[in-house]
């Protein structure tokens, strides 16, 4: 893959944003992959966990915001107990759900839900949580 | 009359997880402890908020602590019992949560006038802590009256009791504390390498497919190493390896399904609390009578 990187990410307005909102350094992470490789949803993503850091610190938020990747996600916090500079990915694709969805975008529609009667409310509440405003 | 201890069961307890919230109920009931169920409490909204900016998600959480305030001054005990494990992870993160960030606290103290602020002396835990820190095991050895022998059980923690660190209940990368209690119902353990990996969680609404291959995956393991059952203590990991059985079933022929059971029925069970009215099987799609049969 070949990029170009146009402008300094540190200055990158919608970086400075998701690191606010995570609370995270996203320029600490050294490219270790170990958040990736324990990742149980990384078979089902088209962006890996560490290279959600990757196209981070090159300030390329478009690929992120278009990417499956953050909505697979299933905030099970297996990458963050393990990396080794104590990075909260799962905060960090928490942000990158939440710059959308605080554009009062609803990445899943509640009335569109199949077999809404057998889905227990934890799963309910959980998921509109997670993908809706 | 047992001792009084504060118990926040959950939405799902109320309905679909009838089965975890009696067996947990009726079992502590044996061991000489009344639940006693958190008036007023409402829905803790599962997920808990990793918005740093933010205190939306943190609001009904400390909402019930304060109820857990008042409550537990007129019983005199400052323990809140949860057994759901996102209960119990939303709970204690929100708690720890305010109790480091002082301003956060204050924000929501301002914001519900009406209440009491939070003093931050409520102890969440969760039921398998209560049983190995408060009543001790030995205790839940003396009432076991039918043990559980030739029983093959494998636990499975997900990940909610497990992680972040600052909630875990046992080791995050090897918990023991589902083994020990097994072991004492006189139950095989079976060492079960993928008991603390994720389900797929909420992905079951919009992305059952996903959730179909993470229930294939874990079953068949568990399968592979020689459970009769997966037990574990969350309503969402339950619905996922009991209903995604079906996804999986269609996806891959030579799936076997398992049945699922609350690490809570196994322990009514050994008590000799054979009863549907604290089992509840009619809420499980695959069900374990046929596997449990020998001790109902
Ligand atoms: S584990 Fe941490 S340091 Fe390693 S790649 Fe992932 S985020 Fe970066
Ligand atoms: S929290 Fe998300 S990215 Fe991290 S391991 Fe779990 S599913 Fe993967
Ligand atoms: S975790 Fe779920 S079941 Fe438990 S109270 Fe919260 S929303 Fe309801
Ligand atoms: S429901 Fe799945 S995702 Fe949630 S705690 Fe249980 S294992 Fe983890």
């Amino acid at each position: 893959m070949k990029y170009t990187i146009t402008k300094d990410p540190h200055e990158d307005e919608r970086v400075q944003k998701i690191i606010e909102i995570s609370g995270q350094n996203i320029f600490s992470c050294y490219q270790c992959g170990r958040c990736s490789s324990g990742c149980p949803m990384a078979e089902f993503m088209d962006v890996l966990p560490n290279q959600v850091f990757m196209f981070l610190q090159e300030g390329d938020v478009d690929t992120l915001l278009n990417a499956k990747t953050p909505w697979i996600c299933a905030a099970c916090f297996t990458c963050t107990v393990r990396c080794p500079v104590g990075l909260d990915l799962a905060a960090v694709m928490e942000a990158i759900r939440e710059l959308q969805l605080r554009k009062n975008y609803d990445y899943v529609d509640p009335y569109k839900v199949e077999d809404r009667e057998e889905l227990p409310p934890i799963a309910m509440v959980s998921n509109f949580r997670k993908f809706t405003p | 009359m047992g001792k009084k201890v504060m118990f926040y069961p959950g939405c799902t307890l109320k309905g679909v997880a009838k089965n975890l919230e009696d067996s947990t109920v009726e079992s502590a009931r044996v061991l000489g402890y009344d639940l006693v169920e958190l008036p007023g409490w409402t829905c803790c909204g599962a997920v808990y908020g990793l918005a740093q900016d933010s205190v939306k998600f943190t609001i009904a959480n400390v909402r019930n602590l304060i109820k857990a305030q008042n409550f537990g001054k007129e019983i005199g005990d400052n323990r809140l019992l949860a057994v759901c494990s996102m209960c119990y992870n939303n709970l204690k993160r929100a708690h720890i949560d305010v109790m480091k960030n002082r301003d956060k606290l204050k924000t929501l103290d301002l914001f519900m006038d009406e209440e009491a602020n939070y003093e931050g002396n409520i102890n969440v835990m969760h039921y398998l802590q209560f049983l190995k820190n408060d009543v001790g095991m030995d205790k839940v050895a003396e009432m076991v009256k039918k043990p559980l022998k030739g029983l093959k059980v494998a636990p499975y923690y997900g990940c909610l009791l497990l992680r972040p660190d600052e909630v875990a209940i046992d080791d995050r990368e090897d918990p023991h504390i589902l083994e020990e209690l097994f072991e004492i119902l006189g139950a095989e353990v079976v060492d079960y390498p993928l008991k603390n990996e994720c389900c797929g969680s909420y992905h079951t609404v919009d992305k059952k497919e996903i959730v179909g291959e993470r229930t294939y995956k874990l079953v068949s393991v568990a399968k592979g190493m020689g459970a009769d059952v997966i037990a574990t203590s969350c309503p969402l990991c339950f619905f996922n390896l009991d209903k995604r059985q079906e996804i999986a079933k269609q996806k891959h022929s030579e799936f076997e399904h398992m049945p699922i059971v609350y690490f809570t029925q196994l322990m009514a069970i050994a008590f000799g609390l054979t009863s549907q009215d604290v089992l509840h099987f009619d809420k499980h799609y695959i069900s374990p009578e046929e596997v449990l049969q020998k001790w109902l």
